[in-house]
């Protein structure tokens, strides 16, 4: 299918099972690998939601004995790892995909088959590290792996194999798509799209995909040093050797800080799309929102340590983190400021999209708000390594992260399948969700300032903690109808949803000007935009170009080599595992040989 | 010399099949940009590793110390080998670009040659330490200087690999040396260029500096 | 909800502050200055973040109410921006960062000062999964209860013998991780990290480690017993004074048992007092099943054996729990945890019951046996 023909939008021929799967398995187009994406990022969603709710059945009681301690020891680092990697960030993944492209009058990414491969990397090391629990091996050293714990002397079994190699084959696969969102952004933008008229949501794709570029190869490296010392005897965290334990922390949470806002800046492009759209007013302060964004990553370059206050940096290194995170609180309060007014003098329409959008605005806030007292580093001796923590980061996380996406994920669902989903369903998904999340996380400030530690399998009763779990637990427990819910809702919907037009919110952004699904080649004809809201502005020229007559159209051929070359990186590391020298050179050689055949295909 | 700056890129084996058609935002090849991209991550990746040889470089409880092995006369040759590589590099460009064949193909193989060049001498390197008494596992200085000229190395094979493959598919004709496919080259020849510029680090850093 | 909210958690944090006697491990109840200092810079800050948290959250609804699309609301303005407005929210929560730094910062090198000449410094040695304790101005070792003086400055100097560990014990204040020592040079310092401060009210403080440290992270309690200074010295002296053969019971005509062949040579001087309510006989037991066990391959016990390894049982007695807070101690307890102790807390490295992949061999001690022991053990207060 090198060339097509021009055509309205048809309803979907009915295929065989096999042509569909064989359709995915080697398409490079970017909307069904955002689909990809976003269905193996529900998958994990619920995969690691599991974790949490075997996690607060263990701590409903003190004492408790419904798994034992290196089971649980296991669950806390899978759920963590789970959620923020295999979660957290492929679903932002998937609305990159999905609307990047469209936002910015684009037929696709790119580089299109790379893209193909980070997907498949992704899926393939997801199954890998996972399948650890089958043989009971489950990594157990924290999602955050701390040195020396993570040593083959104090962890000598094939948990922190796992995670070692499984992170470092989907921390690759991250850093393609970085480099593939950067590049698409900056080079593939439609005639009259300069940066500064991109939608909010692309600029924050921009951003992120700059922090992955640059915080991921950090983690690659603190990665290897881990898996040398591991699987070759290097020292580089071996005390009698003068390795430090302590620079594993200073690598990691170089990366890992950077990270958490890889997470939530896709999430604050989903609260910038929504709340204009059903405030029927412009983006408050576009130019500021987006400072402020690259601000915040790159201040939050030089806040790393603050994860470390505890661990005797000194007063110098602890002033001067104090003080770079707390600057940090500066811009992201603008942001929230320019959304509140947006809302202001608007006609605020709630759909279940706006809710989430501003229930995360709120949540986050609370979640900022605690992040303000940890850097505060004399008190953050209290707070930090408790359930203070905890709670902080899953008020930022789910509050802003994951309800941004189910923001998201209401609002584009009637252009990714034509179809609305239900508005019933879904206002009951998030009130539901609402309360289970602030019954879960609020109780946990308590937790962790009346004594309660992080990463613990039980607690002493005499503590007093135990009615503060017990309610946390029962949060916990209504968050799994909600998000069941929301799975309902989404199985429906694609099968019975109402149909929705091309434009169903009146929205102001390109993507709404294809139609609802859009065709493979995403627009007719380029369209040329003049102002940052192109279907506000000027939406006969943008909608003719998206829908009129159809220039000569070429896009890149579907391809099995992305995922040949990822099953060759993934079999890599799971051979690396073996310890037989040879057995990674066959993954290795395959994967070579995928990518040959990849640099030698015909594109047309 | 670019010269698919403002030309629609053509129709060449795996090219982004936007760039065939409407001209790029920046007018930059989109496969040249990617490319600067990444190495933007593989500077990233280079500085931690540079990084953590410099914070463990005094660290080492037993030896060999570096100042017991490292031979920077030796080093300095095998540095120049790498640089004249680079040069190589842009004669063959040049060559492609101005569609001289033997320019073209004798820069290729230029580079070839003196990149495996270095890679002997890396590996006398790697074994007199190694016979010295200097492994992975002996200490500080082993485990950071062999990751990071390992993987140093390792690149420098991935790029020879690279670079003989241009070159065979080049001799063969199976794309000609001409100005069209020089994109090609160029590129290969960034990735060449980033690849001795971190050596350069490496050498002043690792070498160079007490 | 949002805003009831706040104000209903601000008000909580105050009430538990009075209620410390219900929360042993609560932050809200220092009784150091160091804690007290830290939580004057948390009560800054959150005095500031609520007030923020109060005036969005009252924003948000104020917005969501009175612009709420009714059928009548008119098209709203299309306002893109205002200069003047992002200036201001910009340079407000400046102002507010700046008030809740300076505080901040003067308490980071107030809290990280040198130690005063006077300080009593305690070594702490985070082990997998047991605290141990070394004075050395008193040439004394112990494990997971610490006494210390009050009314004198407290240092502890600290550092792991394994992984890394974090020493939190909230009443005293914020935590410090305690991590492994790179191996230096001839003649370079050895790392530690440090916690100051001096304690004002006698009591007993628990704590646990807050740094993930492998399988029983979670009991590895830490108890401080707080006294006043004659009190400490007197404790200092029991734990010096070496151990005396336990006094018979009246009426008991049992003498003291001779040494088994290959024990430890009968200790001299005053020796420990021996607690009322346990049959001397099984006490004596014990201490000879104790010292001629492989007990002492790894156990310390002033006076009567000297091994390494393991926790310091000098005084063991007077612990509120057996395995760093893994059952409390009370003799049923320590015989569970002589007899088994992989059973009780995960990944234990002591020897106990028979393990087909265990690291250790089995004791073989009897049942008799442990509870002779358990017995000696919970007998020396």
């Amino acid at each position: 299918m090198a060339t097509l023909e021009a055509h309205a939008p048809h309803a979907a021929q009915p295929r065989g099972t096999r042509s569909i799967i064989w359709d995915y398995m080697t398409t490079v187009d970017h909307k069904k690998i955002g689909i990809l994406y976003f269905l193996t990022s529900l998958f994990f969603l619920v995969v690691g939601g599991l974790e949490a709710i075997l996690i607060r059945i263990q701590l409903m009681r003190p004492g408790n004995e419904f798994v034992s301690a290196e089971v649980y020891n296991q669950l806390f680092t899978m759920h963590g790892t789970t959620m923020v990697f295999l979660m957290g960030m492929p679903i932002a993944v998937a609305f990159f995909n999905y609307i990047v492209p469209l936002q910015i009058g684009a037929r696709d990414v790119a580089f299109p088959r790379l893209n193909a491969l980070s997907y498949w990397i992704f899926l393939f090391g997801g199954i890998f590290i996972n399948a650890s629990f089958l043989i009971g091996a489950a990594p157990n050293g924290g999602w955050f792996g701390y040195a020396n714990l993570t040593s083959e002397q104090f962890s000598p079994g094939l948990n922190i194999d796992f995670w070692v190699l499984g992170l470092q084959a989907l921390g690759a696969a991250s850093i393609m798509g970085g480099v593939n969102f950067v590049t698409t952004i900056i080079n593939l933008r439609a005639p009259g799209m300069r940066l500064m008229r991109m939608p909010l949501f692309t600029w924050m794709a921009f951003i992120t995909s700059f922090l992955i570029i640059t915080a991921l190869p950090v983690f690659a490296v603190a990665l290897f040093l881990v898996t040398f010392d591991r699987f070759w005897g290097t020292v580089f965290f071996q005390v009698s050797a003068g390795g430090d334990p302590v620079l594993w922390q200073h690598l990691f949470w170089m990366f890992g800080h950077p990270e958490v806002y890889i997470l939530i800046l896709p999430a604050f492009g989903i609260i910038s799309e929504v709340i204009p759209t059903f405030s029927r007013k412009p983006l408050f302060g576009y130019a500021v929102m987006v400072y402020s964004a690259a601000l915040i990553a790159l201040i939050g370059w030089g806040a790393w340590a603050h994860h470390m206050f505890a661990t005797g940096l000194g007063p110098i290194a602890d002033a001067f983190f104090t003080v770079s995170t707390m600057i940090i609180a500066i811009p992201t309060g603008v942001k929230i400021f320019n959304w509140i007014a947006t809302m202001w003098g608007g006609k605020i329409r709630f759909t279940t999209a706006m809710l989430f959008a501003v229930g995360a605005v709120a949540l986050f806030t609370v979640g900022g708000v605690s992040g303000v007292m940890h850097a505060t580093s004399p008190h953050d001796l209290q707070q930090t390594d408790t359930y203070f923590v905890v709670a902080h980061f899953h008020y930022v996380l789910i509050g802003g992260t994951v309800m941004g996406v189910f923001a998201g994920i209401f609002y584009w669902f009637p252009k990714v399948t034509g179809r609305f989903m239900n508005e019933t369903l879904g206002k009951w998904f998030f009130w539901l969700y609402f309360v289970g999340m602030n019954l879960t996380f609020f109780p946990m400030h308590f937790a962790g300032l009346l004594g309660m530690p992080r990463r613990i399998f039980t607690y002493a009763p005499e503590l007093n903690l135990a009615t503060i779990n017990f309610v946390t637990s029962l949060g916990a427990f209504l968050q799994v109808p909600a998000v069941l819910l929301l799975v309902y809702n989404l199985w429906i919907s694609v099968r019975r949803g109402a149909p929705a037009g091309t434009n169903p919110w009146n929205a102001a952004t390109l993507e709404w000007a294809t139609a609802s699904p859009p065709a493979e080649h995403n627009f007719n004809t380029t369209p040329v935009v003049h102002s940052r809201e192109p279907l506000w502005v000027e939406p006969a020229q943008v909608e003719e170009a998206a829908r009129g007559p159809m220039e000569h159209i070429h896009l890149p051929p579907p391809s099995y080599w992305p995922i040949l070359t990822a099953a060759g990186v993934v079999a890599t590391m799971a051979l690396f595992m073996t310890n037989l020298w040879w057995a990674p050179l066959i993954g290795l050689a395959w994967t070579m040989i995928g990518a040959i055949n990849w640099a030698f295909e015909p594109t047309h | 010399m670019e010269n698919t700056a403002a030309m629609p890129a053509p129709h060449g084996h795996g090219e982004p099949a936007h760039a065939a058609h409407p001209p790029t935002a920046t007018g930059l090849s989109t496969w040249k940009l990617g490319f600067w991209i990444f190495m933007g991550s593989e500077t990233l990746f280079f500085g931690t590793l540079i990084s953590t040889y410099m914070v463990y470089k005094h660290e080492s409880v037993t030896g060999p110390f570096p100042t017991d092995l490292l031979d920077i006369p030796l080093t300095s040759v095998s540095t120049f080998v790498l640089l004249m590589s680079s040069l190589a590099m842009v004669i063959a460009l040049d060559g492609f670009q101005r569609n001289d064949r033997r320019m073209g193909l004798g820069g290729l193989m230029g580079v070839i040659i003196l990149g495996a060049g270095f890679l002997g001498f890396q590996a006398y390197e790697f074994t007199h330490f190694y016979h010295e008494g200097l492994t992975l596992q002996t200490n500080l200085f082993g485990s950071s200087f062999f990751v990071l000229t390992g993987f140093h190395g390792a690149h420098v094979t991935i790029g020879v690999i690279w670079l003989l493959i241009l070159w065979i598919e080049s001799f063969r004709g199976r794309f000609a040396v001409t100005n069209e496919h020089a994109l090609k080259v160029e590129i290969a020849g960034l990735y060449w260029h980033f690849v001795d510029i971190v050596w350069i680090a490496i050498f002043t850093l690792i070498y160079l500096i007490e | 909800m949002r805003a009831p909210l706040a104000a209903a958690r601000a008000s909580a944090v105050l009430l538990l502050a009075a209620c410390a006697g219900e929360y042993p491990q609560t932050t809200f109840a220092p009784v150091t200055d160091f804690g007290v200092l830290i939580n004057e810079v948390f009560a800054t800050t959150l005095w500031w973040t609520m007030g923020i948290l109060v005036v969005v959250l009252s924003m948000i609804l104020v917005a969501v109410i009175r612009f709420r699309e009714t059928p009548d609301s008119p098209e709203p303005k299309q306002v893109h921006g205002n200069v003047k407005i992002e200036i201001a929210w910009t340079i407000v929560p400046a102002i507010i960062v700046v008030m809740i730094l300076v505080p901040t910062v003067s308490a980071i090198f107030e809290t990280q000062r040198r130690p005063s000449e006077d300080a009593l410094t305690i070594e702490v040695i985070g082990h997998q999964w047991w605290w141990e304790f070394r004075y050395p101005e008193y040439d004394l070792v112990t494990a997971n209860l610490a006494y210390m003086p009050t009314g004198r400055e407290i240092h502890l100097q600290m550092h792991s013998a394994d992984v890394i560990h974090s020493f939190w014990v909230p009443r005293l204040g914020g935590k410090r991780d305690v991590n492994p020592r790179p191996r230096q040079a001839e003649g370079e310092a050895q790392h530690s990290t440090h916690l100051l401060f001096t304690i004002s009210e006698p009591g007993r403080y628990a704590g646990q480690c807050a740094e993930f440290c492998g399988d029983s992270h979670a009991i590895m309690r830490i108890e401080v017993e707080a006294v006043a200074p004659d009190a400490f010295e007197a404790w200092v002296a029991d734990m010096k004074a070496p151990p005396r053969e336990p006094l018979p019971l009246e009426g008991d005509t049992a003498a003291a048992p001779a040494p088994a062949p290959g024990a430890l040579p009968a200790p001299t001087g005053t020796g420990q007092r021996v607690s009322a309510g346990r049959p001397d006989s099984l006490i004596f037991e014990g201490r000879r099943v104790f010292s001629s066990s492989t007990c002492v391959a790894c156990h310390t016990i002033e006076g009567v054996s000297s091994g390494p390894l393991g926790p310091n049982l000098t005084l063991f007695g007077r612990r509120l729990t057996v395995g760093a807070g893994a059952l409390p101690n009370t003799l049923e307890n320590v015989e569970a945890w002589i007899r088994d102790p992989v059973a009780v807390k995960p990944g234990a490295q002591m020897p106990g019951a028979e393990r087909p992949w265990g690291a250790f061999p089995a004791t073989g001690l009897s049942d008799a046996e442990i509870r002779a022991v358990a017995a000696y053990l919970t007998s020396l207060k």
